[in-house]
């Protein structure tokens, strides 16, 4: 069972993408059952009942897509992710169903959108949502965007810019998936990182830590990333950086 | 002093603004939807600033530990533009979500028949979503708008208890308070309500069902006006509890009657700094 990190209303403890978007629905399902109250899992087996048997569009807000925008009221906001995950898994939304929700939801609706494409959409369509993600600065929005699905399915340059993005707003690079293995022997990220490192020495800036993590990772010469690569934070004595 | 400010248009205002408002003790604010000084031509423009009042204002607020919920209409000057009208029909799908916690602004700016429509329709509406309302009484002729608000209130399915009818003045408290809605109070500093003049109306009608607000916008106002109303109201003879009730504990027990008020943020950074912010409150 993966463990969920308690809900802290810091902007940075929201972000818990990865783990969400890596956790099966079935699984996801019993840790939220033993967490909510009595009312708060009648409401959710509810939900999820009708998203069930009423899937796809019926009208501007069905019923399920109600279900979705309330989550966090009647589930509290700790686990409204998981609970509008299970929704949306449940409803079987597809791209259309995704995207409307998403473009109709608000900044919660739409990183549970995020969180759950992996679950549910097997090929690359669903790109513009993490696209707009990314542009975004809400780095929930950020975190929610660097899963599964974009390690699956964004291309090099939109992936390395995202990588870029965690670091200029401070959204760990824990939260991007599959890091190892996308940033293995990438040149081109190793050059980016290193001027990024020599813009924020030049600026007399400190370079964040997380930069030199990554900046290793690309090292072709690295152990490969399957199964599991080992770079730990203490990879600060990358090719380039500097600490400052 | 924890405050809670009832209305205030952050989007308008800088991440200084923000810094300077929890260095006070603002830990809560509710945004109400309204005019942003230049005038919106398509439904499109008001529905990506009701996306920002439930996604980016939120972010920028949390950042500096404030907690951010919204109240969202279709206000009273741009009911007027029939080009405006159609955000009435987008409104239920926003009404449902949870950090909106009233139906406003609404209410009279030129007393107009389009007026009295939207008025009617989302006090309507309201009551449909389970939410209160956040009525604006207007700057011109502003006991005559006072009047006609009640009178279309009355007519509603909402009841007075679930609407707060906002910048009251001298002129206008004493009938809005017989009406049973609550009163709002917004300080400026050069119209609307003054500090000294909101002391006064607080020792002549009490702190019951008043809620004090900065309404703090594009114009020339004051992010810091409640927290400057609560230094007075103590300088003045009120108690410490008298200043909680109005600036923490009533706004928060109207916007509470949305079932969708969400302090944690406020709550932890009560945790953080060692006091009780939510005591007796939420």
């Amino acid at each position: 069972m993966t463990h969920l990190p308690a809900h802290q209303a810091t902007p940075a403890a929201d972000t818990q993408g990865t783990t969400l978007a890596r956790t099966p629905p079935h699984d996801l399902h019993a840790h939220l059952a033993d967490r909510l109250g009595e009312a708060a899992r009648g409401w959710l087996d509810q939900a999820l009942d009708e998203a069930a048997a009423h899937p796809g569009a019926h009208g501007p807000i069905s019923v399920w897509e109600l279900r979705l925008a309330e989550a966090g009221r009647r589930c509290g906001p700790e686990h409204a992710d998981a609970a509008r995950i299970l929704i949306l898994h449940a409803a079987r939304a597809d791209t259309d169903a995704l995207t409307r929700v998403y473009a109709q939801g608000t900044a919660a609706e739409r990183r549970a959108v995020l969180h759950a494409l992996p679950h549910l959409v097997p090929g690359p369509q669903a790109l513009p949502l993490v696209e707009d993600a990314l542009r975004t600065n809400d780095t929930r929005l950020l975190a929610a965007a660097v899963g599964p699905y974009a390690a699956r399915h964004l291309d090099a340059h939109h992936w390395r810019h995202a990588v870029l993005k965690c670091l200029f707003t401070g959204v760990p690079v824990t939260e991007v998936a599959d890091l190892e293995r996308r940033a293995h022997a990438d040149r081109e990220l190793a050059r980016m990182l290193g001027d990024y490192a020599a813009e924020r020495t030049a600026a007399g800036r400190p370079v964040p830590e997380d930069l030199h993590r990554v900046l290793t990772l690309t090292d072709p010469t690295a152990t490969p990333p399957a199964p599991a690569a080992d770079h730990g934070p203490n990879g600060a004595e990358g090719p380039h950086g500097k600490e400052s | 002093m924890r405050i809670f400010d009832p209305h205030i248009h952050m989007t308008s205002r800088t991440t200084d603004d923000y810094q300077a408002m929890h260095a006070a003790g603002v830990r809560a604010v509710v945004e109400p939807a309204f005019w942003l000084g230049q005038p919106r031509t398509s439904p499109a423009s008001f529905l990506d600033y009701f996306d920002s009042l439930l996604g980016w204002e939120p972010f920028r607020a949390a950042q500096y530990g404030i907690a951010h919920h919204c109240t969202l209409a279709l206000n009273p000057k741009e009911a007027n533009d029939p080009r405006c009208l159609p955000v009435l029909d987008e409104l239920p799908r926003y009404l449902v979500k949870d950090q909106v916690v009233a139906v406003g602004e609404i209410g009279y700016d030129s007393m107009t028949p389009a007026e009295d429509t939207a008025l009617a329709a989302q006090l309507q509406l309201a009551a449909d979503h389970q939410l209160p309302a956040l009525v604006h009484t207007p700057h011109r002729d502003k006991l005559a708008g006072l009047r006609r608000t009640l009178d279309v209130v009355r007519e509603s399915a909402l009841p007075t208890d679930r609407v707060l009818v906002d910048h009251l003045n001298e002129t206008t408290v004493k009938e809005a308070k017989d009406s049973g809605c609550w009163l709002g109070f917004s300080v400026y500093p050069d119209t609307k309500m003054d500090e000294e003049r909101m002391v006064a109306i607080l020792r002549t009608y009490g702190p019951e069902q008043v809620l004090v607000n900065s309404a703090a916008d594009w114009g020339r106002s004051d992010p810091l006006k409640t927290r400057k109303v609560g230094d007075l109201m103590l300088a003045e003879g009120f108690g410490e509890d008298d200043v909680d009730r109005v600036l923490w504990r009533n706004p928060v027990a109207f916007y509470g009657l949305s079932g969708r008020l969400d302090l944690d943020i406020a709550a932890t950074e009560a945790t953080h700094e060692g006091n009780s912010i939510l005591r007796g409150g939420a």
